[in-house]
């Protein structure tokens, strides 16, 4: 077995899946199956090699240090759930970072 | 006076043509493809929305530009299916996803503004795999569309409701996203030309990400002349999306008016090939390598001895950028709100919000992508996983060596029946087994048709995979096979489909 | 049970007799680069809420980051002045969590690719210079910021926040400094010269405003104790809020008096996250540390490598500007200044205000009395800052210029300056509203001289028979005459002369 249920309800957790019992036991199997499968990549012999993140390695993309025009405060809250003078309304929050 | 029937069965590339020299107004090109969306779309369901008003201004602006004399656009006028995964600011964005029904982004992707200025009419938005994870459509919020070659199995995915447009003559030009093979893949099933260009060939501004650094934009067109000229149009560096090319585009039209074989190396990738292939899928796949012979290339089989690790080093990567990626839907600045009365906790709305908002297979993917990035896990399934994907552009670069293309089949099967894998992830996700070792190494790859299965009668496709910027070599053998093919038969490839009857009548069977 | 119940703050000076504790800084900088650190939207404080935002610094579907060449550029002149070697290469990494002040719930970091690690600061406090090691140097962007609305207003009972993205996506430089062992009694000094060093070297790097009250300088202390002669360090708390540079020391003060009476009361200091207030100098329990958050670090797919070319920092570095310490250096030489008197004026903040009035003329030793005494006096009296002082280096430059030329007694002097901290004008304009010139006119001097000599026979008598000291009271009345415009040392000689060759 690759993935508990319990483990599988933390990663819920972490991902913030407010996940139903069904729920997390359908997929506590599937990714089982899954993580079982994609484990195959720990069978290559992978010492030294470095890792690649795109098909082209470059380095140094900058833009400079200018302005562009922004969005109008309308435009940034027009699509928001909730809003108030400006602000961009949220449920309390719980746990101070 | 052309049919509106006859006109949409027009190529991009004449389509263009006709308005360019005044045979045919946009507004009129425009008018017909609306009228072929109205009377097929409920039996192919492509679209999530149709901009009848937006794509008729913009019509309409074109043929005003004609007529000032003012110079047109290379594609102007001639419609176009976009993926709903392109941020419009006229129009809404979904992904396929109750996440973000409604979403009306205020902004417009840079691959749109580069249609615009190419003077193409976006016709709509069409449906997909929610956030581009799914190879039928089947995953979409929305529900899925079908395949016009037959109503009951998948389009492919995850650009499957573009590839359904396009096969049902809906629009000429459709234009997918590529990330495991999403454009490809529905190109094969659907029996069209689909290409994923170089990595990083054309901006990702705009483009709703998944996995940042496998999604590629592309186009899915009937030709492979279409492929190419849209191919022009959208590409280019954009200094919005610092992953884009700063190299010329490559020169894909003039390659693909080039269709000549003649002494081109051709690689066979023998690991591409086996169990889980189709019979059918072999049979025309080998019909396609002994065409390219006769047509004077020179072929091979080469090995690639890595590919066997692309799939579970691509089910490790795309998860896990995706686990951070798709974070920003909170309920918090946009989209789906749930669970807001007033005395739950900011966090749980979060998650209520997340639950109810994603479909089956981005929670599973998400949570995979977290698992894979977790402390602990990160050497031995992330970190390995890029590792893989040196070896496999270590693979590509030997076999280059060799031959100047790889071809395979598109994918191992021909197009299944809607319901038939959406139980079974694993089964899903071999689907993109051929196409995604070109989405790790970030070079391109084309899918084209190469015949019917016998068994079936459903499209096969002719993978063809080039070195990374070469997207030219793509479409000179593209071209090729097409054109010879073409020949052979006496007519073009799709004419086989035509299977949607444009009658209120839902049957829609598949054939001549 | 880790910390009983009954477990009081040993007094200070009483639990570094017994504990040695160990300091760690961690401090935000936000750079003074026009746009922000990934888009285009102005880098500013105090706008109206989400009007300085875009769908990048939103985290909006579909968008993607740029880096900002300023922001690196900044950051390598950071790294230059804190003594790093070259890093040839390094990465930008998503630290993933979820918090609605970020747009994207992963905030563009780096992990363990930064542009700077390995370097040193060295900082002075009380006569002690210490070496503070510096671990690592690096670019991120900063937050929104949320506010929170309900009952109590801290995030605790509140009923909803409102959340203003401004600040997102603002580059941000963390330096973290190697753990700080061995100061002893000095750790809280030590902490506060760490911060006010960081923050003189920001400025003179013309990188950041580095204004703690803006939030532009952010500071969270680490602080730690063992028992004297242990081998090893204890479990260290992490200390938010610190908002000014005295609070850096209050905090780490409070802290080892704090986790004193925790080990001495038989309990265990929990390894945590704590809040500092203001008002009672003293912090409470926030978020456990022990439950370390996985953030789950993996590099920016959507950015590329940075590797600045040797050439490009070499032009960096050739740039600098003249450096706190270096510069410090140079003024108290050109100054003529002792140690003693450089820790004099760099304790009351007056360093520049001498320096500048230097500069403007004064000699060292007249803008060094000017600002240390008078003008000291002045600004403790109204509870503020020298520099906050109405007075300008060049108006006192001035001031002392009238003095030396004899156009102002000190006394007079120092009611030009009671003229311009009252907002009366610059002291040219102040010694003429109030007519406050030395009276040199020896015609006029004579009269008064003359009046008070007959006003005081005696006195005069007294003068003549050889008893010249008697002469500082008739130097008085003239004095009073005058209104305290005379020159006394020329009433004096006037005098003496008037008496000397009369009979």
């Amino acid at each position: 077995m690759s993935i508990t249920r319990d483990e599988v309800a933390h990663l819920a957790r972490l991902s913030r899946l407010d996940l139903g019992d069904d729920e997390l036991e359908r997929f506590a199997g599937q990714l089982d199956v899954i993580i079982s499968a994609v484990a195959k990549v720990q069978e290559v012999a992978a010492a030294g090699i470095p890792p690649t993140t795109h098909a082209v390695a470059v380095t140094n993309v900058f833009r400079e240090d200018v302005l562009y025009p922004c969005l109008s405060a309308d435009s940034a809250l027009a699509q928001a759930p909730a809003s108030e003078e400006g602000f961009f309304k949220v449920p309390r929050i719980l746990a101070e970072d | 006076m052309n049919t509106a029937s006859e006109l949409t069965r027009w190529t991009a590339a004449e389509m263009a043509a006709a308005v360019a020299a005044g045979e045919v107004s946009a507004v009129e090109l425009t008018t017909a493809h609306l009228e072929r969306i109205a009377r097929t779309d409920v039996q192919v369901r492509a679209f999530l929305h149709v901009a009848r008003d937006s794509a008729l201004a913009a019509a309409s602006a074109v043929d005003a530009k004609r007529a000032s004399g003012q110079p047109l656009g290379s594609l102007a006028g001639v419609p176009l299916a976009l993926k709903d995964v392109f941020t419009t600011a006229d129009m809404p964005t979904t992904c396929g996803s109750r996440i973000l029904a409604g979403w009306q982004p205020p902004y417009d992707a840079t691959i749109v503004n580069r249609l615009r200025s190419a003077d193409v009419v976006i016709l709509g938005k069409t449906n997909m795999d929610e956030f581009a994870m799914g190879s039928s459509t089947e995953n979409s919020a929305f529900g899925p569309s079908h395949n016009p070659w037959d109503l009951s199995r998948v389009p492919g995915g995850s650009s499957g409701g573009s590839a359904a447009a396009v096969a049902a003559y809906q629009a000429p030009l459709g234009i997918g996203t590529d990330t495991g093979g999403s454009i490809r893949q529905p190109a094969a099933v659907c029996g069209l030309v689909g290409v994923k260009p170089t990595y990083g060939g054309s901006s990702r501004y705009g483009l709703v990400a998944f996995a940042s650094s496998l999604d590629t934009p592309g186009p899915l067109t009937r030709t492979v002349l279409d492929a190419a000229l849209l191919h022009e149009a959208i590409s280019g560096h954009d200094s919005c999306d610092s992953t884009s090319l700063d190299a010329p585009v490559p020169r894909v039209v003039a390659a693909a008016k080039n269709a000549d074989v003649a002494g081109l190396r051709i690689g066979v990738v023998a690991e591409l090939s086996g169990d889980g292939y189709a019979s059918g899928v072999l049979t025309r796949f080998n019909d396609a390598v002994e065409l390219l012979e006769s047509l004077g290339a020179k072929v091979t089989e080469v090995s690639c001895p890595h590919f066997g690790y692309a799939l579970p080093a691509y089910y490790l990567i795309a998860p896990s950028e995706c686990s951070s990626n798709l974070a920003r839907f909170d309920a918090m600045r946009y989209g789906l709100r749930i669970g807001d009365d007033g005395t739950a906790s900011a966090e749980q709305v979060m998650s209520q919000t997340r639950a109810a908002g994603f479909g089956a297979e981005v929670k599973r993917r998400i949570m995979l992508g977290t698992y894979a990035l977790s402390s602990g896990y990160y050497d031995a399934y992330y970190g390995k996983a890029q590792q893989v994907r040196t070896l496999i552009a270590g693979d590509f670069a030997a076999a280059f060596e060799q031959v100047d293309v790889l071809v395979s089949p598109t994918t191992p099967t021909t197009a299944f029946p809607i319901g038939e894998r959406a139980d079974n992830p694993m089964a899903m996700y071999l689907a993109d087994l051929c196409t995604i070792p070109c989405n790790l190494a970030g070079n391109a790859a084309l899918s084209v048709p190469c015949g019917l299965a016998p068994e079936d009668r459903l499209p096969v496709g002719l993978q063809i995979m080039a070195p990374v910027l070469a997207d030219d070599r793509l479409y000179r053998v593209g071209a090729a096979v097409e054109g010879a093919l073409d020949q052979r038969r006496g007519y073009r490839f799709l004419e086989d489909a035509s299977g949607i009857d444009e009658s209120d009548d839902a049957t829609g069977e598949a054939g001549r | 049970m880790t910390a009983p119940p009954t477990s009081r703050p040993v007094p200070f000076d009483d639990a570094i007799s017994s504990y040695e504790p160990v300091i760690g800084l961690e401090t935000h900088v936000e750079l003074g680069t026009t746009a922000k650190m990934f888009c285009g939207c102005p880098n500013q404080f105090g706008a109206e809420p989400n009007s300085a935002v875009c769908p990048v610094c939103l985290g909006l579907p579909g968008s993607l980051p740029v880096i900002n060449k300023a922001a690196i550029e900044f950051t390598i002149r950071i790294g230059l002045a804190l003594n790093w070697s070259l890093a040839t290469w390094c990465r930008f990494a998503r630290k993933n969590y979820f918090y609605p002040d970020m747009p994207k719930n992963f905030q563009i970091s780096q992990s363990d690719e930064p542009l700077c690690t390995d370097g040193w600061l060295d900082v002075e406090a009380a006569g002690t210079v210490t070496r503070i090691g510096i671990e690592r140097v690096h670019l991120e962007e900063d937050t929104g910021k949320s506010r929170h609305v309900g009952s109590s207003g801290r995030i605790h009972g509140a009923d909803y926040s409102l959340v203003d993205y401004n600040r997102a996506g603002i580059p941000l430089v963390e330096v973290v400094t190697k753990p700080i062992p061995g100061t002893g009694a000095l750790a809280p000094a030590v902490a506060r010269a760490f911060v006010t060093e960081l923050r003189d070297l920001m400025r003179a790097l013309g990188v950041s405003d580095v204004r703690m009250e803006q939030g532009s300088l952010r500071c969270d202390v680490n602080t730690s104790i063992a028992p004297s002669g242990s081998a090893h360090w204890g479990k260290r708390t992490e200390t938010k809020n610190v908002n000014s540079l005295r609070s850096v020391e209050r905090a780490v003060r409070s802290e080892i008096e704090r986790q004193a009476g925790v080990l001495v009361a038989g309990g265990r200091v929990v390894q945590e996250t704590r809040h500092f207030h203001e008002d009672s100098g003293t912090t409470t329990s926030g978020r456990s540390k022990e439950e370390a958050q996985d953030y789950r670090y993996f590099p920016e797919p959507d950015l590329v490598p940075v590797a600045p070319s040797p050439q490009w920092v070499e032009q960096i570095r050739q740039a600098l500007p003249e450096l706190p310490a270096a510069r410090r250096a140079r003024l108290q030489s050109e100054l003529g200044l002792s140690d003693r008197d450089m820790a004099a004026l760099r304790n009351a903040g007056a360093l520049d205000l001498v320096a500048e009035t230097v500069a403007a003329g004064a000699s060292p030793e007249q803008a060094r009395n000017w600002w240390l005494t008078e003008l000291s006096r002045r600004a403790n009296e109204a509870g503020i800052e020298l520099g906050s002082l109405h007075i300008t280096p060049s108006q006192v430059a001035r001031i002392c210029a009238l003095v030396e030329s004899g156009e102002l007694s000190n006394k007079l002097a120092r009611q030009v300056l009671d003229g311009v901290l009252a907002g009366q004008g610059s002291p040219d304009q102040v010694v003429a509203a109030r007519g406050l010139a030395v009276v040199t006119d020896t015609s006029v001097l004579a009269a008064a001289v003359e009046d008070a000599i007959a006003a005081y026979p005696d006195i005069a008598a007294k003068i003549r028979d050889g008893k010249v000291a008697a002469a500082g009271a008739l130097v008085g009345a003239v004095m009073k005459a005058t209104g305290g415009q005379a020159d006394a040392a020329t009433v004096s000689r006037l005098i003496l002369e008037r008496l000397a060759s009369s009979s």
